[in-house]
C-alpha cells in the first residue's frame, strides 16, 4: 500500500473498518457492546493472555482496534508533555510505529489523569487521537501525518486544571470533539479529512468529561452532547440543533448511552427517556438506585447497567427502572462495562474484570486479575479483550 | 553501450543531486510552517508534508532547522515529518546521517525542540549516545537535555554519597542546583545538600517573589469580578484608600516564609469569598531581559507586567501547580511592576477555601534571572496621621 495517500484518493477509497472491529470509546457504535461470540472469560497475569507489550507511559484511554491493527495512546515527560500514537499488529502484539508530538496545551490534571486521557478514533485508514492538551492529530494506518490542530491555539483558552478526557467520535466524515471546560467550551463536527470545521457550537463553560454519542432515537440518528444542564440532540453531519432535554444535575463524567429507542442519562440518578409523540425525548423513568459513579452505564440484552460508587453492579428493567439485580463486585471502577456474549465485563482500578454472566442467572462467572491499575475502558475484536493499564496493552485471549 | 551512456546522461539531468534536493525543502517547509488557525492551511500542508518526506533523510537538517521558528503547531507537523523520515530509514535496514545528526545537536544556537528530537533519533542508532552528550549538557539551553544531563549527574553525584566521598558529593550538588531547572530535580538536589549541611534558598533559586503588597476585598460576588476594572488596575498608588466590597480599602505589606513563594492570602490577611484581591510588587532589573512571569494559584488570575497585561485564566479551585500559568513579557532596565489579580469565588466545598498564589520571574526554561524586589510598601496608618 503506497505510503503517502494523496487526499482525493483517500476521498474515494472505502472504510477499511468492519463490524468486528472496536473503532472508538466504547466501541464502534458507542454501546460497548460486541457481537462476537467467542470472548475469553477466564484470565490472569499468567495465562489466557495472548500478548502484553509495554507502553511509553500512562494513559486512561483506551486501545482502538481496525483492519488487524491496534492503536493506543500515552503521553510521557516531565508533565506530561510528551504524547504518543502507538500502533501494534493485533495478531502479534508486534509495534508497527509509534508518532510523537509535543504537547502544546497546558498539562495540569488531577493526579488520577492524564494527558492520554480521550480515547482515539479511527475508520481503518486513519486514527484520530485527541489528548487532554487540546492536540488533535490525524495519523494514516501507516503512521503518516494527514493533519493536526492545537485546538488551544484556535480557542486559546479551552483547556482545564484537572485534565480534559471527552474522547473524539466518527460519524461518517465528521469527526466529533466536546470540549467543556472553564474556558471556551464547545462542540464541533471536523470535516475527518482535512481537520477543518464543519460545524461549531459553543457550549457552557463548565468543566465536563464525558463523551459525545450518536444514537438512533425516534427514527434518525442524533448526536447526544451531555452537559450539566442539558442533554443536546445534534445533526451530527450539519451541527443543527435537533432537541433540548433539561433536568437537573446530568453528570459531567459517566456518559449517556442508548438502546432500543431509550437513552440512559446518569446523574444524581439515572433518567430512562424515550421519545414522545413529536421524536423529543421524555421521562420514563427515575431510578434512584442506579446513580452510576465514574464509569458510563451499559444498555445490553434489554437491561440497564450501572456501576456504583460502592462497587455495586445495579440491573434494572431497561423500560421500566425496576431494580432487579444488584451485584457487590470490588471497585473504585474507573473503566466502563462492556459487554459480549451474555456476560459484562467490570474491570476495576486494580486491574480485576469480574465477568458477570447476565441474564436469568446473574452470576459472578470469573474474576481475573492483572494486579496492574487499569483505567481505561476494555475493548474487544476479533476474539480477544485490549486492555491498557498504566504501563501495558494486554490482548486477552487464546494464542495463535 | 550508447543507449546505457544516453540512460546515464539522462538521469542525470533528470534526477537531481543530493544538494538540489535540500534546496527544494524552502517551498515545503514554508507550507507546512503556514499552517493556521481551525485547519487553515492544512490541505497544503499535508501534500507539502507528503513531499518532504518523501525526500528522504538529505531533508532530515533543514527539516530540523526550521523548528527554530516554527509556532507550536508547525513544530508538531515538523517534527513527525523527522519521525517518519528516520523510522523509515531504521526500518530498511539503512543508516541515518549520524554525524550531521551529533553536529545539529551540538550547536547550541538550534532550537532546544529540534537538537532534542535530533538527539532521540540519534541516541536509537547509537547507544553511546547519553553517555557521550549528556554530561556536556548540564547548563545546555534546550529543557529536555538539560534535564535529562542533570539527571545522570545527580546519579553520579549520588555515587558519591554511596561511597561517603561527602565533600566531592557536596561539590557536585552545588553545581548541579545551579544546573537544574525542574521542581522535582530541584527538590531531589535541595535535600541532598541540606543532608550535607547546607543551606538552599528555593525561593531565590527559583525567583519567587516572597514580599508583596497586597489590597481587598473587591467584589466577586457571582464571580463577576474578574473583568472589572478595579483601580489598581489603573494605576498602583500604594498609599490610596479604595472602594472596596465592605468599604475601604487599602494596601497592606505580606511577606510569604514559604520557600516556593506561596501566598495565602486567608492567613496572611483575611479570608472571604466572592473577592478580589490585588497583589503589587516593584523589582529593579539591571538591564533590559525577556522575561516569564509565571504564577501558581487555585483561583481565577490575571498578570500584569508594567500595565500590560500578560495573562489571565478564569478557572478556580482545579488545582494548583508551581508554573501552570505563564505570561511573557520584557523586564526594563530599572524599576518594573507586577500587578496579580486573584479572585474567590464564593463555593461551599471545603477544597474550595484556598485563596493563594505564587508567582516568579524565569527566563523561558525556569531559570531564575537577576531582579531585585524593591523596598516600596505602603505607608502604615499611623505614618499617615504624622
Amino acid at each position: 500500500m503506497n505510503k503517502f495517500i494523496p487526499i482525493g484518493l483517500l476521498l474515494l477509497s472505502p472504510c477499511l473498518a468492519s463490524a468486528a472491529d472496536w473503532t472508538q470509546f466504547r466501541g464502534a457504535n458507542g454501546t460497548g457492546i460486541s457481537d462476537e461470540q467467542t470472548v475469553p472469560t477466564k484470565w490472569s497475569k499468567t495465562e489466557g493472555i495472548r500478548w502484553k507489550v509495554e507502553l511509553p507511559g500512562r494513559g486512561l484511554s483506551s486501545p482502538v482496534i481496525a483492519d488487524g491493527r491496534v492503536y493506543v495512546t500515552a503521553c510521557t515527560g516531565y508533565q506530561q508533555t510528551r504524547l504518543h500514537v502507538l500502533c501494534f499488529d493485533a495478531a502479534s502484539g508486534k509495534k508497527l510505529w509509534e508518532r510523537q508530538f509535543w504537547a502544546t496545551g497546558g498539562t495540569g490534571c488531577h493526579p488520577n489523569t492524564s494527558m492520554a486521557a480521550p480515547t482515539p478514533a479511527t475508520d481503518g485508514q486513519r486514527v484520530y487521537a485527541l489528548f487532554a492538551t487540546c492536540d488533535l492529530v490525524c495519523l494514516d494506518r501507516d503512521g503518516n501525518l494527514v493533519w493536526l490542530r492545537a485546538l488551544t491555539k484556535d480557542y486559546p483558552t479551552v483547556t482545564n486544571q484537572v485534565g480534559m478526557a471527552a474522547s473524539p467520535i466518527l460519524y461518517k466524515d465528521v469527526l466529533v470533539v466536546q470540549m467543556e471546560n472553564a474556558g471556551e467550551s464547545f462542540v464541533a463536527g471536523i470535516d475527518k479529512l482535512t481537520g477543518k470545521n464543519k460545524w461549531k457550537h459553543d457550549r457552557e463553560r463548565q468543566i465536563n468529561w464525558v463523551t459525545p454519542l450518536v444514537a438512533n432515537f425516534a427514527g434518525r440518528e442524533v448526536l447526544l452532547v451531555q452537559s450539566p444542564a442539558e442533554l443536546s440532540a445534534f445533526n451530527p453531519l450539519t451541527g443543527e440543533k435537533v432537541w433540548k432535554y433539561q433536568t437537573k444535575g446530568i453528570a459531567t463524567i459517566p456518559s449517556a448511552v442508548a438502546g432500543k429507542d431509550m437513552i440512559f442519562l446518569p446523574g444524581g440518578d439515572l433518567e430512562g427517556l424515550r421519545p414522545d409523540a413529536k421524536g423529543s425525548p421524555e421521562l420514563a423513568w427515575t431510578g434512584t438506585k442506579l446513580k452510576p459513579a465514574t464509569a458510563s452505564p451499559l444498555y445490553y440484552k434489554d437491561h440497564v447497567y450501572t456501576l456504583s460508587g460502592a462497587g455495586i453492579l445495579n440491573c434494572a428493567e431497561a423500560a421500566t427502572g425496576k431494580v432487579v439485580h444488584q451485584e457487590r463486585l470490588k471497585g473504585p471502577f474507573s473503566a466502563s462495562p462492556i459487554a459480549a456474549n451474555g456476560n459484562v465485563y467490570c474491570t476495576n482500578e486494580e486491574g480485576t474484570t469480574f465477568v458477570v454472566q447476565v441474564g436469568e442467572n446473574v452470576s459472578i462467572v470469573a474474576t481475573n486479575s492483572l494486579g496492574d491499575t487499569i483505567l481505561g475502558s476494555p475493548a474487544i475484536s476479533g476474539g480477544a479483550i485490549y486492555l491498557r493499564s498504566d504501563q501495558y496493552l494486554y490482548c486477552i485471549g487464546e494464542k495463535k | 553501450m550508447r543507449t546505457l551512456a544516453i540512460l546515464f546522461i539522462a538521469s542525470a539531468v533528470l534526477i537531481p543531486p543530493p544538494t538540489a534536493i535540500a534546496a527544494d525543502t524552502g517551498p515545503l517547509l514554508t507550507k507546512i510552517k503556514a499552517v493556521g488557525k481551525e485547519g487553515a492551511g492544512n490541505v497544503e500542508a499535508t501534500k507539502a508534508w507528503q513531499d518532504l518526506v518523501k525526500l528522504g533523510p538529505a531533508v532530515l537538517i533543514d527539516t530540523l532547522t526550521a523548528l527554530d521558528d516554527a509556532d507550536p503547531v508547525a513544530a508538531n507537523w515538523l517534527r513527525s515529518a523527522v519521525d517518519s523520515i528516520a523510522d523509515r530509514e531504521i526500518n530498511a535496514g539503512k543508516p541515518l546521517p549520524v554525524d550531521k545528526l551529533e553536529a545539529f545537536i551540538k550547536d547550541t544556537r538550534r532550537s532546544g525542540a529540534g537538537r532534542r528530537l535530533a538527539y532521540e533519533w540519534l541516541a536509537r542508532v547509537d547507544a553511546s549516545t547519553p553517555k557521550r552528550l549528556l554530561p556536556g549538557m548540564l547548563n545546555d539551553p534546550g529543557s529536555e537535555l538539560r534535564r535529562d544531563a542533570v539527571a545522570v549527574a545527580i546519579a553520579d553525584a549520588q555515587g558519591l554519597l554511596d561511597k561517603d566521598d561527602k565533600a566531592a558529593a557536596r561539590t557536585a550538588f552545588k553545581k548541579l542546583l545551579g544546573a537544574a531547572r525542574d521542581r522535582d530535580q530541584v527538590d531531589v538536589i535541595a535535600g541532598k545538600l541540606r543532608m550535607l549541611g547546607e543551606t538552599v534558598d528555593l525561593t531565590a533559586h527559583f525567583g519567587f517573589i516572597p514580599r508583596w503588597s497586597i489590597v481587598m476585598p473587591f467584589d466577586n460576588t457571582g464571580s463577576k469580578g474578574f473583568p472589572v476594572v478595579y483601580p489598581p488596575e489603573k494605576g498602583v498608588d500604594l498609599n490610596a484608600v479604595y472602594k472596596g466590597k465592605d468599604g475601604d480599602v487599602r494596601w497592606k505589606e505580606v511577606t510569604t516564609a514559604d520557600p516556593y513563594g506561596m501566598v495565602d492570602i486567608n492567613t496572611l490577611l483575611t479570608k472571604h469569598m466572592g473577592a478580589v484581591a490585588y497583589a503589587f510588587a516593584a523589582v529593579d532589573s539591571d538591564k533590559e531581559q525577556t522575561v516569564q512571569v509565571r504564577a501558581g494559584s487555585n483561583n481565577a488570575i490575571k498578570i500584569f507586567l508594567n500595565g500590560k497585561e500578560i495573562f489571565n485564566r478564569e478557572e478556580y479551585h482545579h488545582g494548583n501547580r508551581m508554573d501552570q500559568h505563564i505570561g511573557a513579557g520584557v523586564l526594563k532596565p530599572g524599576r518594573n511592576e507586577i500587578l496579580v489579580k486573584v479572585c474567590q469565588n464564593e463555593q461551599k466545598d471545603a477544597w474550595a477555601q484556598s485563596w493563594s498564589f505564587q508567582v516568579r520571574i524565569c527566563d523561558d526554561i525556569g531559570g531564575a534571572v537577576p531582579f531585585k524586589v524593591r523596598d516600596e510598601k505602603p505607608k502604615a496608618p499611623s505614618e499617615e496621621k504624622k
